[in-house]
């Protein structure tokens, strides 16, 4: 099956105001820049962006424009913040969480591996013993006092776990060092992370590839992300950006 | 309050590696533990990444950098003989599921009974924080150590009765290394087993707030 999608532009174009995306990533690394520069350009509003470690404060350039457009609603992430409190202060995405205007919910990020790959495997929650101890035991941990909804634990074999619950976005950006026409997808080095798990989570997975190549071309044997999770797939430049954590 | 002078970072770190067994497989959290990394080349150590790695390699300079090969703390790194990337249900999986030998994280306050906070500074006026992996690495990690500044930059106590700042995890921490001393965690309380040379015991329990057991064995803090 060719799924081949000649620009971002038509790759992006059913994403509607008030979609859910899954944004991979770890800071910079493995981030679909490609495809966060097509949403802005496409200008789509009031969007909830679910990440896995800080993809939009390593695509900073990204997140910026996203916010000045308007168009972030809320950020579901494990490490949405700047290290640096004095960065935190001036930036302009963290004066959207302060004011109230963008909603910051966090999950520890091995809950929110799990989330998504629940969510690409039919589980509807599990439980975990993350965060236990801590308040992400009593309730979801969010800006929006309201939404801070309770969470349930459960005592199984003398320890105690938290109920936490798939997370099924409605489309998911992949960034693939290698793609094939048929949307297997192969990833280079620690640029996988949440790339595999986010694009078994969504209903509709995007894949942008550095390179495209024809069925038969990518072995079998690697594969990271077998094709019938993936409905795009886009060829994109290799994007250039800067390592670093602030 | 004045702040004593004690180890350098880069030394904590060097401390802690003593610590570390050759065979082990270690996570290190960002800050002071990163730093444990430059003291263990030439050992019999994998270091896992949550980003997805094992056996990770040293910091990456020159033509050595690719934006494809980082660490956790977002740091370059390069590959090594038998190093191997996976995706990060597969990488939390180790974690959660207690493959890992020794943890190490910064904190910014622990008590007696081996709480610790390290996630969020209320400070900063947010109910949100940067969680990142540390919850999961609590929740299974066989070791837990922590490596931080005894003291606030003002010299306030950072190793407390009870925490004011949001707890990461409570009852998991295992030892507790910093610029000044070293603390194991017993039922009974905190015991003091190494001094920065020349500190007293006095000195060093005026900015500590638990009341700390002497160890019959105290020694100058031993690299």
């Amino acid at each position: 099956m060719n799924k081949v999608i000649p620009s971002l532009e038509e790759a992006v174009k059913d994403v509607e105001n008030g979609a859910s995306i899954a944004i991979p990533g770890f800071f910079a690394c493995g981030v679909p820049r490609a495809l966060l520069q097509a949403i802005i350009a496409k200008g789509t509003k009031d969007l909830t962006l679910c990440c896995g470690c800080g993809p939009l404060v390593g695509a900073s350039d990204e997140l910026q424009q996203l916010v000045k457009n308007g168009q972030i609603k809320k950020v579901i992430d494990s490490y949405g913040l700047f290290r640096s409190m004095s960065k935190g202060l001036a930036d302009p995405f963290e004066q959207g969480v302060r004011a109230g205007k963008i909603e910051l919910e966090v999950f520890p990020m091995g809950t929110l591996a799990e989330k998504y790959r629940a969510a690409g495997a039919g589980i509807p929650a599990f439980y975990t013993p993350t965060g236990v101890g801590s308040v992400v035991e009593d309730h979801v941990i969010t800006n929006i006092e309201k939404n801070a909804v309770k969470k349930e634990t459960r005592n199984i074999s003398g320890r105690k776990y938290i109920l936490e619950y798939a997370l099924q976005p409605d489309f998911a950006f992949i960034h693939a060092n290698i793609g094939d026409e048929d949307g297997n997808l192969r990833y280079q080095m620690t640029a996988r992370n949440f790339n595999h798990v986010m694009a078994m989570a969504a209903k509709i997975t995007i894949a942008e590839v550095e390179n495209l190549v024809k069925p038969g071309e990518l072995d079998g044997n690697s594969v990271h992300t077998p094709g019938i999770y993936v409905k795009r797939v886009v060829q994109v430049p290799r994007p250039k950006f800067r390592i670093s954590i602030d | 309050m004045a702040k004593f002078e004690g180890l350098a970072r880069e030394m904590i770190a060097l401390r802690i590696s003593k610590e570390i067994n050759d065979g082990d497989y270690v996570n290190l959290g960002i800050g002071i533990p990163t730093l444990i990394s430059n003291w263990i080349e030439g050992r019999d150590i994998t270091l896992q990444s949550e980003i997805g790695m094992l056996k990770t390699g040293p910091l990456a300079d020159g033509e050595d950098v690719n934006q494809d090969l980082i660490n956790a703390s977002c740091q370059a790194v390069v590959a090594l003989p038998g190093s191997a990337f996976f995706d990060i249900s597969e990488s939390f999986s180790m974690i959660r599921g207690g493959r890992m030998d020794v943890v190490v994280m910064g904190a910014l306050q622990v008590n007696a009974r081996g709480d610790y906070a390290g996630w969020a500074n209320p400070a900063r006026g947010l109910t949100v924080g940067n969680i990142g992996g540390s919850m999961d690495l609590c929740a299974g990690a066989k070791k837990l150590f922590l490596a931080m500044e005894h003291t606030t930059n003002d010299g306030k106590p950072k190793v407390l009765n009870e925490l004011t700042y949001p707890a990461t995890a409570k009852g998991v921490v295992n030892k507790i290394f910093t610029d000044l001393c070293v603390l194991e965690v017993t039922p009974k309380g905190l015991l003091l087993q190494e001094i920065f040379p020349g500190l007293s015991v006095e000195d060093l329990q005026s900015v500590t707030e638990p009341k700390l057991i002497i160890s019959k064995e105290l020694k100058e803090i031993e690299f």
